[in-house]
Formats: C-alpha cells, sequence, structure tokens
C-alpha cells in the first residue's frame, strides 16, 4: 500500500495556499482537528493524516519496533511529505505531534517553513536531577495503560464502524464514527509508552524554523511551566496562552487556537 | 389535561385511570392502593437525585464542578462544599486516569456530546481508590450551543474486579499462544535439522553420482519415502579394473539409523568382496556371512539384493549376476519385449543358514536395457488405499516402453511414480544399464 493509504492522508482546502500539515496526538485521529479545520481550509491546502496504529491508517503496516520511539512517528511523516512533495509547509503538531514535528525539521529542514506546537511537552517524567517538572512518573503511565486496558473489553463490540446521525451539529459530518478514539489496544500501548516515556528536551535546541507554541490555560498534560519550558528552549520561538481548558484546544477553543495558526502561518515565508 | 379518545368524546384521563383499570388487562389497582403508592414514591426529586443509587455530577464545559448528589459525596468522602466550584472532574481521577480522560475521554465528549461507559477509577479524600463506569452528555441550550457536561456515575468494583479476571485470562491465553508459538519454531527448526541430517546421512550411503562407463549408458533414481527417515534402499555402480565394473542395488529390513547403519556396512562389504572375487555368488555369500557374523541374536537383520559385473566385450556388454530374495530385474531388449530374468528362489540375506543365490548372465546387445528396482516400485498402491501395483503390471510397463535406454526407462519410472502420489509408501531405488542402440 503507498504512503497516501497507508496513513489515511487527505488533503483539502485551497490549492494555492500555503501547506498545513495538521498531525493527531496519541489518543484519536485527524478527525481530532474537524472543528479547526473549516477556518483553515478556506486559507490553507491542509494535508491531514493518521499515524499507523491510530484511527484510519493501515494497521497491516503496524510494527511495534519502529513506532517504539517517536523517529518511527516522525519516519511517517517525513514519508507522507516525499509523497505528496512537500516544500515549506507550516507543520502543526498537536501534543506528542509536536515533538515530531521538531524530528522531522531537524531531519529534511527543506520540508518546513514554520512549526506550530499545541500543547507541547517534550518530556512528561519528572526528572529530579534537572528539577524538570514533567509533572509524571512511570506509575502514572503504567495507570493510563490500565485505563486503555479496561476500556478495550467495553470498546471491543463498538470496533465496527457505527454511522453518527449529527443533526445539532452538522461540521461534523455523517461519517464521523465510533473509531475516533478506539485504537487497537497493544498499539495504543506501543503509542503511550512512545508519548509518555520519550525524554526530547535535547531536540527543541535543533529547531531552526519560526515556531509557535500555543499552550492551553488550563491543562494537566501539558501546563504552562511546561509551555514556558518549550518557548525558552527555543530560541526565537512565540507563546500564546490560548483560552483554554484541557489538552485539546483545538476541540475546547478551537477558533482561538484556528485563528493563531491562521495568523502565524500566513506570516511565514 | 384531556385528550381526545377513538370515539371521540373527552374523557378525563387522570380520573379514568381508575375507573377503566380492569379493562385494560393490567391488575386491578384500587384507589386505596394508588394512594398508598403515592404516598412511597419518590415525591421529592431533590431527594431522588441526592440519593439515587448513583452518582450523578454536572460540571461546567471547563470541568468545574457545578453539582453533585449525595450518593457520590459519600463514595467520596467530600462535602458538597469542598466539590463545588472548586475541584474539576478530572481531579477526581487518577493520574493515570487524568491523562485517559485528557486524551480519550474529553476529545470524545466534544466531538459526539456524549461518552458512554467508561471505566476510570475515582480517588476519594482519603486516596481510596473507587471504579467506576462513567456516563457523560452534553447539556445544550436552544440554540444547540452546549451548556454543561452531565455526568452519571456507577460504581463499578464487582464488574471491574470481573472485567481484570476477563483480562488476565486474555493476558494468559496470550502467553501461551506465544510460547506455542515459540515451541512450534522450535520444534520446527528441530525437524529441519534432522531432516538435513538425515539427507546428509542418506546422501553418503548412496553414489553422489554414477561414473561414467564407457559404451555404457547409466541412469539411476532414489525416492525417498520420508524426509524425516533415512531409508533402507541401496546402489551403487563402481569400476572394478580393466572393461569390468560392478554394480549392486538392494534393500535393507527396516528404516531409521539401524538401517543407515547396516546398509552402509553392506556396500562396502560388496564393494570389497568384489575386489577379492568378482563372482556375484561370491559376493553375496561375503555379505551374508559379513550380515550373520555382526548381527546375531536380538540385533538379527537381513537384506535383499542383486549384485553382478558387466564386462564390456566389443559393441555388446556380458552380465553375471546373483539375486539375494530380491525382485526380478527387467531386461528391455532392442526387439521391443521386456522379459523378467529368472533370478527367483534366492535367499534372504543374513538370515538363514545354509543360503543359495540365483544367478542370471546374459549379454546386452545394442539396445538392451537392464532394470533393476526396488520393491517400493511393485508394492507402491497405485492410488491412496488403492491396490498394489504389482511385478505383472510392471511387466507390461516395461513390454510397452521397450526398446528404451537406461535415461529413458528411468525417466518413464519416474512418471509412474509420481503417479502413485501418496500411494508411494516405501523408499524405492532404481538402477538401470543399458547398452545404447547403434
Amino acid at each position: 500500500m503507498d504512503v497516501v493509504g497507508r496513513n489515511n492522508v487527505v488533503v483539502t482546502g485551497r490549492a494555492s495556499g500555503r501547506t498545513l500539515m495538521l498531525a493527531h496526538g496519541f489518543g484519536c485521529d485527524q478527525n481530532m482537528w474537524r472543528l479547526v479545520l473549516p477556518a483553515l481550509a478556506e486559507r490553507f491546502r491542509v494535508v491531514l493524516f493518521d499515524y499507523v496504529g491510530s484511527g484510519g491508517a493501515d494497521s497491516g503496516a503496524w510494527d511495534p519496533e519502529r513506532y517504539s520511539t517517536l523517529d518511527g512517528y516522525a519516519d511517517d511523516v517525513l514519508e507522507i511529505c516525499a509523497a505528496l512533495e512537500l516544500t515549506d509547509a507550516v507543520f502543526v503538531g498537536h501534543s506528542v505531534s509536536a515533538m515530531v514535528g521538531v524530528l522531522a525539521a531537524a531531519r529534511e529542514p527543506a520540508r518546513f517553513t514554520g512549526l506550530v506546537m499545541v500543547a507541547p511537552s517534550p518530556c512528561y517524567i519528572d526528572d529530579p536531577a534537572t528539577g524538570y517538572p514533567g509533572g509524571f512518573d512511570a506509575d502514572d503511565i503504567d495507570e493510563l495503560l490500565e485505563s486503555l486496558d479496561s476500556n478495550y473489553l467495553g470498546w471491543s463490540a463498538a470496533m465496527a464502524p457505527v454511522i453518527m446521525g449529527n443533526p445539532d451539529r452538522p461540521e461534523l459530518g455523517q461519517e464521523l464514527t465510533r473509531s475516533f478514539c478506539a485504537t487497537d489496544p497493544a498499539m495504543a500501548a506501543v503509542f503511550a509508552r512512545t508519548t509518555f516515556l520519550s525524554d526530547s528536551r535535547a531536540e527543541l535546541a535543533t529547531v531552526a524554523v519560526p515556531t509557535l507554541v500555543l499552550e492551553c490555560a488550563q491543562d494537566v498534560i501539558a501546563p504552562r511551566e511546561i509551555g514556558a519550558y518549550v518557548h525558552a528552549a527555543i530560541p526565537g520561538s512565540r507563546l500564546v496562552t490560548l483560552p483554554a481548558t484541557g489538552h485539546c484546544p483545538q476541540l475546547s477553543a478551537p477558533e482561538a487556537t484556528g485563528q493563531e495558526i491562521a495568523a502565524f502561518a500566513g506570516a511565514t515565508r | 389535561m384531556s385528550k381526545t379518545s377513538a370515539d371521540g368524546s373527552d374523557r378525563d384521563t387522570k380520573a379514568d385511570a381508575g375507573a377503566h383499570a380492569s379493562d385494560t388487562g393490567g391488575e386491578d389497582v384500587d384507589e386505596a392502593e394508588l394512594a398508598q403508592f403515592a404516598a412511597l414514591l419518590e415525591d421529592s426529586t431533590q431527594d431522588l437525585y441526592d440519593n439515587a443509587p448513583c452518582g450523578y455530577l454536572s460540571t461546567m464545559l471547563d470541568g468545574r464542578i457545578a453539582k453533585v448528589n449525595a450518593t457520590l459525596c459519600n463514595w467520596l468522602g467530600y462535602t458538597d462544599e469542598q466539590l463545588v466550584g472548586r475541584k474539576r472532574f478530572a481531579d477526581l481521577l487518577t493520574v493515570g486516569g487524568k491523562l485517559y480522560h485528557e486524551t480519550h475521554f474529553a476529545p470524545l465528549l466534544a466531538m459526539q456530546q456524549q461518552v458512554s461507559g467508561i471505566a476510570l477509577e475515582l480517588k476519594g479524600a482519603d486516596g481510596r481508590r473507587l471504579p467506576v463506569l462513567v456516563t457523560s452528555v452534553v447539556k445544550t441550550g436552544a440554540e444547540g450551543q452546549p451548556l454543561l457536561i452531565r455526568t452519571t456515575i456507577f460504581d463499578a468494583r464487582d464488574r471491574r474486579s470481573y472485567e481484570k479476571e476477563l483480562l488476565r485470562a486474555r493476558k494468559q491465553a496470550e502467553q501461551a499462544f506465544t510460547e506455542a508459538e515459540e515451541a512450534r519454531r522450535t520444534a520446527e527448526a528441530e525437524r529441519a535439522r534432522l531432516q538435513q541430517v538425515v539427507s546428509i546421512l542418506q546422501k553418503s550411503l548412496l553414489p553422489p553420482a554414477l561414473p561414467p562407463v564407457p559404451g555404457l549408458e547409466a541412469a539411476a533414481y532414489y525416492h525417498p519415502a520420508s524426509v524425516d527417515e533415512i531409508g533402507g534402499d541401496f546402489y551403487d555402480l563402481f569400476p572394478l579394473g580393466g572393461e569390468r565394473w560392478g554394480f549392486f542395488l538392494g534393500d535393507v529390513c527396516g528404516k531409521g539409523p539401524e538401517a543407515a547403519a547396516v546398509t552402509s556396512l553392506v556396500r562396502y562389504t560388496l564393494r570389497a568382496a568384489f575386489l577379492v572375487d568378482p563372482d556375484p555368488i561370491h559376493t553375496l555369500t561375503a555379505l551374508d556371512a559379513a550380515l550373520t557374523e555382526r548381527y546375531t541374536g536380538e540385533e538379527m537383520t537381513y537384506c535383499t539384493a542383486i549384485a553382478g559385473t558387466v564386462t564390456r566385450t566389443g559393441d555388446k556388454f556380458a552380465v553375471a549376476l546373483a539375486s539375494g530374495g530380491h525382485p526380478p530385474p527387467l531386461l528391455l531388449r532392442a526387439d521391443g519385449t521386456a522379459q523378467i530374468l529368472p533370478t527367483r528362489g534366492g535367499s534372504l540375506i543374513g538370515a538363514l543358514p545354509n543360503v543359495h543365490f540365483a544367478p542370471a548372465s546374459f549379454t546386452l546387445e545394442p539396445g538392451d536395457t537392464l532394470l533393476l528396482y526396488t520393491d517400493g516400485l511393485t508394492e507402491a498402491r497405485t492410488k491412496s488405499g488403492g491396490p498394489r501395483y504389482s511385478e505383472g503390471e510392471l511387466h507390461s510397463f516395461a513390454d510397452r516402453l521397450a526398446p528404451a535406454g537406461a535415461q529413458a526407462s528411468i525417466n518413464a519410472l519416474m512418471e509412474l511414480l509420481a503417479e502413485f502420489g501418496d500411494g508411494l509408501e516405501d523408499d524405492t531405488a532404481l538402477l538401470a544399464l543399458g547398452n545404447p542402440a547403434a
């Protein structure tokens, strides 16, 4: 299967606009961008995709070894860039994908002209040696894995896609299915470990493109100290605090999130 | 409130309920009982809310708790005041649960307006954990705009322990599967190694290739019945000096390593005996002596064999051979006939006192071919479970085949063997010596 099919790549929006590549984080899939997509698609060419192991990507391409490092996910990004012959794209990475974007941009700088890091954290585990407040320890991650496991039982019967009617919310469309957020638990476990146990703090210094850091006012996964840390570690970066609660501002504050992304991407050249 | 019934008359439905209860097919309920029910029934929605058998929680869109019922407060060990406006729903979760909430629950709720039956753990005021099943619905206003989140929480301690059992069982099953796979791979590797040993050993008991004999066309074929076990069939063709060559073909009783050891002894004995005296009777007699001497009593074993010499004289070959209990060879003549050589009656080798062997001598004229075979061929079933092939049928086959050179004869027989398929149950060795037609 080609990369476009493998990663369920969707290209939409204004064909002549600058390319925005929207990358989902751990947990769900490209549908995370649903609420900001309409506004962004008016001005930009938007590339959406699912990492292998998530959403509608080809689960046959799953390789636990490849996807047990963030580099494996960066491989997905760069392979999609190559397949679409992208250059000068703005990469918008949510959560763990913000760091995937950093890795990808360091490897193939010509692909990217800007980086938007949405609720990023370069390391989720506390580091007592340096006083770095990641916020979590290894036991917490085990607890998350348990949650993934215990919900698998309840979810397995619902794995088959179910068309959802959303008469009240036409922007969600009819095709959104229960499979959003439903992932093979074995793959989700690998992605969870990779996400929460990786330490990419050293890679922040490699960022050589204009960077926008979007943090949320209230985020238990990536609290404001972490936003400040990322901002400080990337010289010349801009930090914006969104009036949003939770870890997913593109869902809880889609308007503000979309505006910030558009303003940044529109200004990059 | 009244509604219009089917017959068009207006009736007070509340007044009707008692009077017509007996008409509706339900149980008779009299006014007194209804009054009793009303007294027992929840007349306070507040009481129903607070003391429902599940937890109720209303939160603002940012997660701050706006209202909580007494049941949930009791489960958690908090007072209403400690929660309302002070904590968010996520604050009540374990850290791992918070991660799950942020990465799965909240996005799903935002996208779908509702999430049901998610297993999470709440953390009580004293740190105690309470496994629960959580269902949330977004309450929307008249315009469809989200207003707040309503959540019901069910105690899932029993269910969770059951699910943990299921998970444990699943993990055990996966573990067992992994171990079985590992064992299967090991066994396969073992078998491949064994097959390699068998194949190498088998080859060591057969000539790697027949030596070129001037003026003579020689061809052979060996079909092992199993890749897992060494067969007991053998053949050879080798120079005896001058224009003379020795050959033999035979079948050792049994299979496997024991048969391989006997085969090895048989081959070297025959080769050595031919060098001492090329008379085939002498050769088989020497073999019989060697087998009898080596394998006595419990170990007693035997073989059948045909051994002989072929000596070139001009454009012909003189053949002298003898048989010890072996199926008689076929002679495919240049004139298109085939004959069975009269070598029946020779003794099994290595098993009997006072052995005697059946000799035959003849000339291979140009166009003649001598064909030796083991009983794997004649005892093959013509199809799986069908009747066995026979010497008679083989004779007819050879009769149709003649005249044919050595290689052509072997090729025809290989095709025949292939047709037998699974019916070919035993090892089969073939050796053909042909005097090519002028």
